[in-house]
């Protein structure tokens, strides 16, 4: 039976995770644009974060430390299985749940309510990298549509939703203009996080594994949502219809963070708790040492 | 000496074709030899490639509908395909003058192109599957060509659309529905809408009229004019439909196997036409 | 009034050449006429003469087969219309050169106003106002008024002829050619025409007309043409069927 050991740190050898650097280097040279890659087969099926692994082995070092989160949450099976899977591989690095102590922080679905640093790197994985997938089928078309910066035929999505639902419909993935060209897809991360995008301190890297692209939002970029000029762009609203206040986190009463909604089992009624666990925690002990 | 020193009005030239030519294959030095009207054919017998149009040049001015007439095949619709950047001509160049700027389409990278395509020409084709989007509403396929040029206010473009949409004649109650629930007369009214959504000096027509019925033909046809005498848009109108030639064109080129065989005043290609196809096709047609 | 022609025809011909019935059909030949302003030229002759193909040939929808078309343009150049770019002819026309024929062709929603008014809209006079002088010519030409707001698509002969000469009229073009213009016309719109064309006269307007009746001749021409059929025509008129 083998072990960890017979695999090179990082599990990917050192001509695979060159590969994967120079096109990291290359997406963050041309922000938001599509760099194509040659993802590697990984032991675990494409689609479950196989992109953004692949970036977070070719980069991390020994003495790092690493988050891996999943919806906010450092204890899904998939956070945990990715989690195990890095330390296997990579025997000298340390991991965390806290997002102030992490070098390297790898997710799913959310960016974390704490800011980032300029000394931290976010590894996004991405199902979809291409948004104009909606509009245009043929790859070859795309590419000259993004070369044009033309994104017309998405606004006209845009333009539908408000004709239909008096509002833009899209939850997660919003399109977001980088640098004042590329439109990218932000992965699946909710309106919410996508201000977070603009003029981040932290370098964000997206990584597609079964669609073989990585793109970057690099530290200090402008990141525009795609919006109307009399449409501003809205992001999640907690608020309670009832009592017109902005719902709170049942668990540490937060009135800022991004919220899950949970049915009550014993009542059936809705309860909300923050969707990053580790915040919550944070907010819930510097609750008690006060 | 005559015609010097003659005070017609300064005409604004538009557009300037000279020499354009299409080629379907790899082509060899006997293709223009022996293709033709005086050959029957366009597919040349030595190496198969298909002319689809000759050596077509031609000036269109302000304000002027130049009608280009012949039967499939002639090689009519290269013209526009060609200005409209559907295809690349094999050979030729084409000026567009606008704004003050002279344009030669056929030297412009493909951005350029495009943002000349977008707001600067409007095409109407015969099937309205080409021109409209049939997964976006009807004023969705006009915000498209809006937002194309850069227009990004959602009241705006609402406004803009619903505006051309009446002014086409499509009930604005149903600028929310898509055009797959259209009639076939009211589909290319949208066509139309999104044509004109622009502004632009340079209208492209393919056979807008053909397959739709006689009454709705007129009617799109009585618009058409409308258009051309309220904002002074330079068409190409390209027809089998003699009828369409006579009601809207100035002047006319007449196409077959992919050569202009006559071209003149519309009228006098209808009354004196000059080439023994031209007079046979008026013949039949009266 | 100047005696400088506004219009030259020297040595004009025109012979159709049908290349179905593998047959050349003269219809003019060697036409010569001068057309003054402030004066009607009438074209008299029998039919076959060539009477229509001139006009047509001076407003260019007959090509000519040789000859010159002198025209004297408002700031005193000369065109020859013969060889005249395509674009000229259609600037000519719509400013300069008038022609009314028996024939009308109107788009189907078009209102008889507006299609009287068009060659005003075109010279970019201010919609209203043309359609007042409009409907000032159609009342001055008997047309009822209810028909005004309607497409002449539906109208009579008569009806039509009023409208086209009402719209030819109402130009005031620098060179009108007329053709039949009262053909189905009763004899009190006669009259009106009559006089409209002596307006038409004293503002300085160049006429060449072909008329039905000797009598109009009498009352509008200031010089008579007389055209013979050009040798050869004989033969087709004999109509020896192959």
């Amino acid at each position: 039976m083998s072990t960890a050991t017979d695999y090179p740190f990082g599990f990917l050898d050192s001509y695979a995770k060159k590969e994967v650097r120079r096109t990291v280097l290359k997406a963050i040279a041309i922000p938001g644009y599509q760099v194509p890659y040659s993802s590697r087969e990984m032991p675990m099926g494409r689609g479950f974060g196989t992109g953004g692994l692949q970036l977070t082995l070719s980069l991390i070092g020994e003495g790092e430390t690493l988050k891996v989160i999943d919806q906010g949450s450092d204890d899904s099976v998939n956070a945990v299985n990715l989690r195990h899977f890095i330390e296997l591989t990579c025997p000298s690095i340390n991991t965390t749940t806290r997002t102030q102590e992490a070098t390297l922080i790898q997710s799913r679905h959310r960016i974390p309510e704490q800011p980032l640093r300029e000394d931290q790197v976010l590894v996004l994985q991405v199902p979809y990298p291409d948004p104009l997938v909606i509009v245009e089928p043929s790859e070859t078309r795309r590419k000259v549509m993004h070369g044009e910066a033309d994104y017309s035929r998405l606004l006209v999505k845009l333009y539908e939703d408000l004709v239909h639902f008096k509002e833009i419909t899209i939850s997660h993935r919003y399109p977001t203009r980088i640098n004042g060209h590329y439109v990218i897809d932000p992965s699946p991360i909710p309106r919410y996080d996508v201000p977070k995008l603009h003029q981040s301190p932290a370098l964000l890297l997206f990584g597609a594994g079964r669609e073989k692209k990585v793109y970057a939002v690099p530290p200090y970029t402008l990141a525009e949502p795609l919006v109307f000029d009399d449409v501003p762009f809205r992001t999640e609203d907690f608020t309670d219809r009832v009592s017109g206040e902005r719902r709170a986190c049942q668990r540490c009463g937060s009135r800022d963070s991004f919220l899950d909604e949970f049915s009550d089992p014993n009542t059936g009624g809705k309860v909300y708790q923050c969707s990053d666990s580790d915040y919550c925690t944070q907010q819930q002990e510097q609750a008690h040492g006060e | 000496m005559v015609n010097d020193n003659i005070s017609t009005p300064t005409l604004d030239k538009v557009l300037e074709v000279r020499g354009l030519g299409k080629v379907y294959g790899n082509g060899c030095p006997h293709c223009f030899d022996l293709t033709g009207p005086e050959h029957d054919t366009n597919i040349c017998p030595r190496c198969g490639s298909v002319v689809a149009a000759h050596n077509l040049s031609f000036d269109l001015c302000r304000g002027e509908i130049l009608g280009i007439m012949g039967e499939s095949g002639s090689g009519k619709s290269t013209a526009v395909k060609a200005l409209y950047f559907d295809e690349a001509p094999t050979c030729g160049t084409a000026v567009f003058y606008d704004q003050g700027n002279a344009y030669d389409l056929y030297a412009l990278n493909a951005a350029q192109q495009r943002q000349l395509r977008n707001q600067r020409f409007g095409m109407v084709y015969q099937n309205p599957v080409l021109g409209l989007n049939f997964n976006v509403s009807a004023g969705g396929n006009i915000a498209e060509r809006l937002l194309m040029s850069n227009l990004s206010h959602y009241g705006e473009i609402r406004q803009r659309a619903t505006t051309l949409l009446r002014r086409t004649e499509v009930l604005t109650q149903r600028m929310d529905e898509l055009p797959k629930n259209f009639s076939g007369g009211m589909q290319q009214r949208v066509q139309i809408a999104k044509a004109l959504a622009t502004n632009p000096p340079l209208l492209l027509l393919d056979e807008v009229t053909t397959g739709l019925d006689l009454s709705v033909q007129a009617a799109i046809l009585d618009l058409i004019m409308e258009i051309q005498q309220e904002l002074g848009t330079a068409m190409i109108a390209v027809t089998h439909d003699l009828g369409v030639i006579r009601l809207l064109a100035g002047r006319t080129l007449v196409m077959k196997y992919g050569r202009v065989i006559e071209s003149g005043l519309t009228d006098q290609i209808l009354e004196d036409p000059q080439h023994a196809y031209t007079q046979r096709l008026v013949a039949s047609a009266l | 009034m100047s005696d400088q022609p506004i219009l030259e025809v020297r040595d004009y011909s025109k012979t159709f050449v049908l290349h179905e019935q593998g047959k050349t059909l003269p219809s003019s030949s060697h036409v010569n006429l001068n057309v003054y302003p402030g004066r009607l030229t009438a074209l008299i002759g029998p039919t076959g003469a060539g009477k229509s193909t001139v006009l047509k040939g001076i407003y260019l929808t007959y090509l000519p087969s040789s000859g010159q078309l002198l025209y004297r343009t408002a700031n005193g150049g000369r065109v020859d219309l013969a060889t005249a770019d395509e674009h000229q002819i259609l600037a000519l026309r719509q400013r300069d050169i008038g022609f009314v024929t028996q024939f009308l062709h109107t788009l189907p929603r078009q209102s008889t106003e507006d299609v009287v008014a068009m060659p005003l809209f075109q010279r970019g006079v201010e919609r209203g106002t043309a359609r007042a002088q409009a409907r000032d010519i159609l009342q001055r030409l008997n047309l009822p008024e209810r028909l005004w707001g309607v497409s002449p698509a539906t109208f009579s002969g008569g009806e039509r002829q009023r409208v086209n000469l009402a719209r030819g009229l109402l130009a005031k073009p620098r060179l009108l050619l007329l053709d039949e213009p009262t053909a189905s016309l009763d004899p009190k719109t006669t009259d009106r025409v009559v006089e409209l064309i002596a307006e038409l006269k004293q503002g300085g307007t160049g006429l060449l007309a072909i008329f039905h009746s000797p009598a109009l001749v009498e009352r509008l021409a200031d010089a008579v043409v007389e055209l013979a059929p050009p040798p050869g025509t004989e033969h087709f008129f004999e109509g020896t069927t192959p």
